[in-house]
């Protein structure tokens, strides 16, 4: 039988000493392929499952890695010292964690029987089979949740919401932890209205207390260059702190303990 | 909860007013304590050297000119001007003279001289050429560690030139009993001895001098006295005048006396600090545990309603002014290896008691405050950390580390306390440590530490490798071999090993001549009247009365000479790729990146040398020729293609300082070829050699007089600093970096080594940046590193890391939502960081 240590998965970068995802100092491994196609998205190398070239810098770069679990795990638990004074660990980021759910449920299982904290940011855009996979190793969901509206939805990020929004309840019954996380997008989704509507929906599911929203930035900019893409978002300026502001009050006023970044 | 008092405590606007005072001035060179000093030699000729230090010492403090500055609360200087300096021609004179007319205007350290004080000087220089240390020193000195340090492999500058100081004194003795009480103490030492002892003539000459110098002291106070009366009688403003009888009546009291208010106590305290200084010129006369000191005084006035708390803070941030208003002038060449007019006084705060217990006061939190209230680069402030530190503690360190002025410097007791004990302190001394200087442990007023002995230039002697022991054409090491002899890397190791090896001892030759002129010459009754057991030995510091003896000379160079070994080994003799005669063409060539006109001088003599050798004399012209074909030797274009292709391969080379095992695991044992042999070797006062992994600036200067390295670095560039991974070479992140560096040894390296990370202040905003910045340290230190210090950058820098990335290639940012390296952001993100702190900063 092949251990679970052995488990391949495609991702694109490692960091290390990572403090807004998460509790503690952290190291996330991003996954490469995610199923939503946001405008905003700051690493659009994310999101194609097929390993490809990106300018940086003047030099070609190759996106995309195939690595065991085992491999991750040697890089991860360099920091495990660290971890340990701080209460940090493993955040899975990406792309979407639940396009490679076999390998991130090794990893996650990896990571608690090394005994390290361990977190995902994910949609939640998959049918829930693939999500139950994670829970059982995994100690906080940061799960986005981008807009209530369908269509809107639809048009930003080239996917559905349906399952995000069926999904969320399940999570949260079966999470240990469950955060949402909206990141504020304007022409998008920073109206006090449709915070706040997801801010209605946020505390509609069992345990959740906390949001945090995540302003707006350029700086997957010029990485959509280097892949010969083109950036949709073109002259949107980020939210101004008062208006994020704003907005935390709106999401605290259902009752959520509400911050602004991770 | 703890019982600290953690609120922050407002400062008086007289301390802004004594700041601005400092700076209103260009440091002056003054002559009063030079004139003095040769005044009382030239009456003492003849006598015993103790009895004219003494006797010197006194002559000086009967007569040096004294001032009280605007506002000051705690008086006593040194200079009449603030930030000035007094002179030391016992030590060395010369090289002053020769800076007469360029030391106004060199880039390092200037100080104003005026003509009236030349003339003095050149007077005083008559008498003391040929009487000076640095010259007795010298003639001690073997030829061919002279000629080693003429060619740059190490340098014992400071203490060839100047005082030794690096001393941290027995403060809470001066306070308790005063110099009379210390007077008394060698009275009765006195008393003891029999006219027919062995030793009777130099123990009896020796306690007189400390008496005659303790009185000095005590009559020095009242002069202060007296001026602060003479001005109050004058002063019209009532709350002036009431200041300046109070500090009348301090004066009165101490040092004489033991201090019996925290107010007396921080007089008393900086009379000691002051006058160390004043009787020589070394620096790093450290304050020690302060903390700890003081705060006896401290709580005794607050329980009995004496004092507040903010009074005491305004008398700590006067001190921690008061510190910034001494000054020394170096050499040149030293200025520049101990840059921005540095006295090193350091000063440390928290940690544990000698019983193991933790030691953290609210005057800890003060020390902290002070240096918040100050931000000046005096005292160098440090923090002693261990397993049971507070975390209120902690976080009120790292608030002040996110002020961006460099301090405090963090310590890390669980390996300074048994890397002490196994250089012999007691488990209580140990744990009763503070820190000398830059980085240095050692046990308070039992300690001559010599701890900074020399520099020693790791990356010299592989280019004695490479070489075969020849310098700019002379053979000024031994020979290890042909180096394109070496059929393995163990051969290529081996004649590192030697190398340094032979360099290390010629560099304990020059240390020990220093020792022994400063033991002859200038011997420190002054000081020595404040170091157990001088008085019980009846014997000066200088001649070995401390309880503890070290000399500690540093190495630096490990990251560089870690990755230049990795990149010999791996490229020469695991891949072939290249062989050493290509190496030594790329590093002769400067990896065809131009050679500096040194280089070519350098190039010259070897080939003068050399023709020489088969017979063939040139004359001037011949020379000048050669000179000329060197210098415009334009490197063939194979030949550039080939450097190239090496310097390619050798970037492409995994380096130290990125959290890989096999990397790191030899970088500790590169630099155990510097920390093994140097622990061999005693001092003549009968204590350990103790390497440190240091460099204070010195990489910087000293790496302008090295070539370049199998490691990529070219010719005349920096070295990297202490322990820390090379510049722009580390790029995983932080936590890799500490994961590298705690892979040395740092229990061996006992005189202290030196991690130096930067940080943008956006990494440490709010309460979460603070909380993982400490958990940062914790880290390290539960790794057993041993030191680590910040640099939290500013716009300034961040503008400069755009201009060049490969120097900043380790600067951690906050992003957005997360941490970032900088330089591996786009452009367009580093605007917008660069410009999101000058929002922080309005």
């Amino acid at each position: 039988m092949m251990d679970y240590m052995d488990t391949v998965g495609r991702i694109f970068d490692i960091q290390r000493f990572s403090v807004h995802d998460g509790p503690g100092i952290r190291t996330i491994v991003f996954l490469k392929g995610c199923f939503l196609r946001c405008r905003w998205c700051c690493n659009p190398e994310s999101q194609q499952y097929e390993i490809e070239q990106m300018e940086s810098g003047g030099r070609m770069k190759t996106i995309g890695r195939d690595v065991t679990a085992r491999e991750v795990m040697d890089e991860v638990l360099k920091d495990r010292i660290y971890y340990r004074r701080s209460g940090g660990g493993l955040t899975i980021s990406g792309g979407e964690a639940l396009r490679q759910p076999e390998f991130a449920s090794a990893l996650l299982r990896a990571a608690k029987e090394n005994g390290i904290s361990t977190a995902v940011e994910s949609t939640g855009c998959a049918p829930f089979e693939k999500i139950q996979m994670l829970l059982p190793n995994l100690d906080l969901y940061l799960m986005d949740i981008k807009h209530i509206n369908p269509d809107k939805h639809k048009e930003f990020t080239g996917g559905s919401n349906r399952l995000i929004l069926e999904n969320a309840p399940k999570i949260a019954r079966e999470a240990k932890k469950l955060i949402i996380r909206v990141p504020v997008i304007p022409t998008f989704n920073d109206t006090p209205q449709e915070i706040g509507e997801i801010a209605k929906f946020a505390v509609s599911l069992p345990g959740v207390e906390e949001i945090h929203l995540l302003p707006y930035h350029r700086l997957g900019q010029d990485k959509y260059k280097g892949l010969g893409r083109e950036y949709l978002m073109k002259g949107i300026e980020p939210p101004s702190n008062d208006k994020m502001q704003m907005l935390r009050d709106t999401a605290e006023g259902f009752g959520l303990k509400a911050q602004i970044g991770g | 909860m703890s019982g600290f008092y953690t609120d922050s405590i407002d400062k008086s606007p007289r301390i802004q007013r004594l700041v601005d005072h400092l700076f209103e001035k260009t440091p002056e060179i003054e002559a009063d304590r030079a004139v003095l000093l040769t005044e009382s030699y030239r009456q003492t000729e003849g006598e015993p050297t103790i009895t004219r230090r003494a006797k010197a010492f006194k002559h000086i403090l009967e007569n040096i000119p004294i001032t009280i500055r605007p506002d000051e609360l705690i008086v006593g200087s040194t200079t009449k001007s603030s930030r000035s300096c007094q002179v030391f021609p016992e030590f060395s004179c010369d090289w002053l003279e020769k800076e007469f007319d360029t030391i106004a205007t060199r880039s390092a350290d200037p100080f104003y001289i005026s003509e009236e004080t030349k003339k003095a000087l050149a007077q005083v220089y008559k008498y003391w050429r040929g009487k000076t240390t640095s010259e007795l020193a010298a003639e001690y000195m073997t030829p061919e560690a002279r000629l080693a340090i003429e060619h740059n492999i190490f340098t014992p500058g400071n203490y060839f030139y100047n005082g030794v100081g690096h001393v941290t004194v027995n403060y809470a003795k001066v306070l308790k009993i005063g110099y009379e009480g210390i007077i008394e103490e060698a009275k009765e030492v006195l008393s003891g001895l029999r006219p027919g002892d062995s030793e009777f003539a130099q123990k009896s000459h020796f306690l007189n001098a400390v008496i005659m110098s303790c009185r000095a002291v005590c009559d020095y106070a009242k002069r202060y006295a007296a001026l602060a009366r003479q001005e109050a009688d004058r002063e019209t403003n009532p709350q002036r005048k009431k200041e300046l009888l109070q500090i009348a009546e301090n004066c009165d009291r101490v040092p004489a006396k033991g201090a019996s208010s925290f107010y007396e106590a921080c007089q008393s305290f900086w009379f000691v600090q002051m006058l160390i200084q004043t009787e020589s010129s070394g620096h790093s006369i450290s304050p020690g545990r302060f903390d700890q000191y003081m705060y006896p005084y401290f709580k005794a006035d607050l329980e009995r309603g004496a004092i507040t708390r903010e009074f005491a803070q305004e008398l700590m941030d006067c001190l921690w002014v008061k510190m910034n208003d001494l000054s020394k002038v170096r050499d040149a060449a030293s200025a520049e290896g101990f840059a921005g007019y540095s006295m090193f006084q350091n000063l440390i705060a928290g940690g544990q008691d000698s019983e193991g217990l933790d030691a953290t006061n609210d005057l800890s939190f003060m020390c902290i405050e002070a240096s918040i209230h100050v931000q000046l680069p005096q005292p160098s402030l440090s923090v002693r950390v261990w397993n049971g530190t507070p975390h209120e503690f902690m976080i009120k360190a790292a608030e002040l580390t996110r002020i961006g002025i460099g301090l405090p410097a963090y310590y890390n007791d669980e390996v300074i306390v048994p890397a002490l004990v196994n250089r012999g302190l007691t488990l209580a001394d140990a744990r009763d440590y503070n820190i000398i200087g830059c980085v240095e442990p050692q046990k308070a007023g039992k300690t001559d530490g010599w701890h900074d002995a020399a520099f020693f230039n790791m990356c010299r002697p592989l280019e004695m490798v490479f070489s075969n022991g020849i310098d700019a054409g002379k053979q000024i090491s031994i020979k290890t071999g042909d180096v394109t002899s070496f059929k393995t890397f163990d051969e290529f190791y081996d004649a590192y090993k030697a190398q340094m090896k032979y360099m290390i001892e010629l560099m304990v030759n020059a240390i020990n001549a220093i020792d022994v002129a400063h033991a002859e010459r200038c011997p420190l009754p002054y000081l020595s009247s404040m170091i157990e057991d001088c008085i019980g030995r009846c014997k000066t510091v200088q001649e070995g009365g401390a309880v503890y003896n070290f000399t500690g000379p540093q190495g630096f160079g490990i990251a560089n000479m870690t990755d230049s070994l990795w990149a010999v080994k791996i490229l020469v003799f695991d891949q072939k790729k290249y062989t050493l005669a290509e190496f030594r063409d790329a590093l002769d060539n400067n990896f065809g990146k131009g050679i500096s006109s040194g280089k070519a001088q350098q190039i010259t003599a070897a080939i003068v040398a050399e023709l020489a050798r088969r017979g063939k004399k040139l004359d001037e012209k011949g020379i000048a020729e050669i000179y000329k074909t060197v210098m415009e030797n334009q490197t063939p274009s194979d030949k550039k293609v080939m450097y190239d292709a090496l310097l390619g391969d050798i970037q492409d080379l995994p380096k130290y300082g990125n959290d890989i095992h096999e990397v790191d695991s030899f970088a500790r044992d590169v630099a155990y070829t510097y920390t093994k042999p140097v622990e061999y070797y005693k001092n003549p006062r009968g204590g350990q050699y103790q390497a440190g992994l240091y460099p204070v600036s010195a990489n910087v200067p000293l790496g302008a007089q090295t070539g370049a390295t199998p490691d990529g670095r070219l010719a005349g560039t920096p070295i990297a600093d202490g322990v820390s991974p090379a510049a722009g070479r580390d790029t995983h992140g932080p936590t890799a970096a500490c994961n590298s560096v705690s892979k040395l040894d740092h229990f061996i390296a006992s005189n202290g080594t030196l991690f130096n990370m930067k940080f943008h202040p956006s990494a440490l905003a709010g309460r979460s940046g603070i909380e993982s910045f400490i958990n940062l340290i914790r880290g390290y230190f539960d790794q057993k590193g041993s030191h680590m210090q910040f640099n939290v950058v500013s716009r300034e820098t961040l503008l400069d890391a755009q201009k060049n990335p490969e120097k900043y290639r380790s600067l951690v940012v906050r992003v957005a939502g997360y941490s970032a390296l900088f330089t591996t952001l786009s452009r367009s993100l580093q605007d917008d960081i660069i410009s999101r702190t000058e929002q922080t900063a309005q």
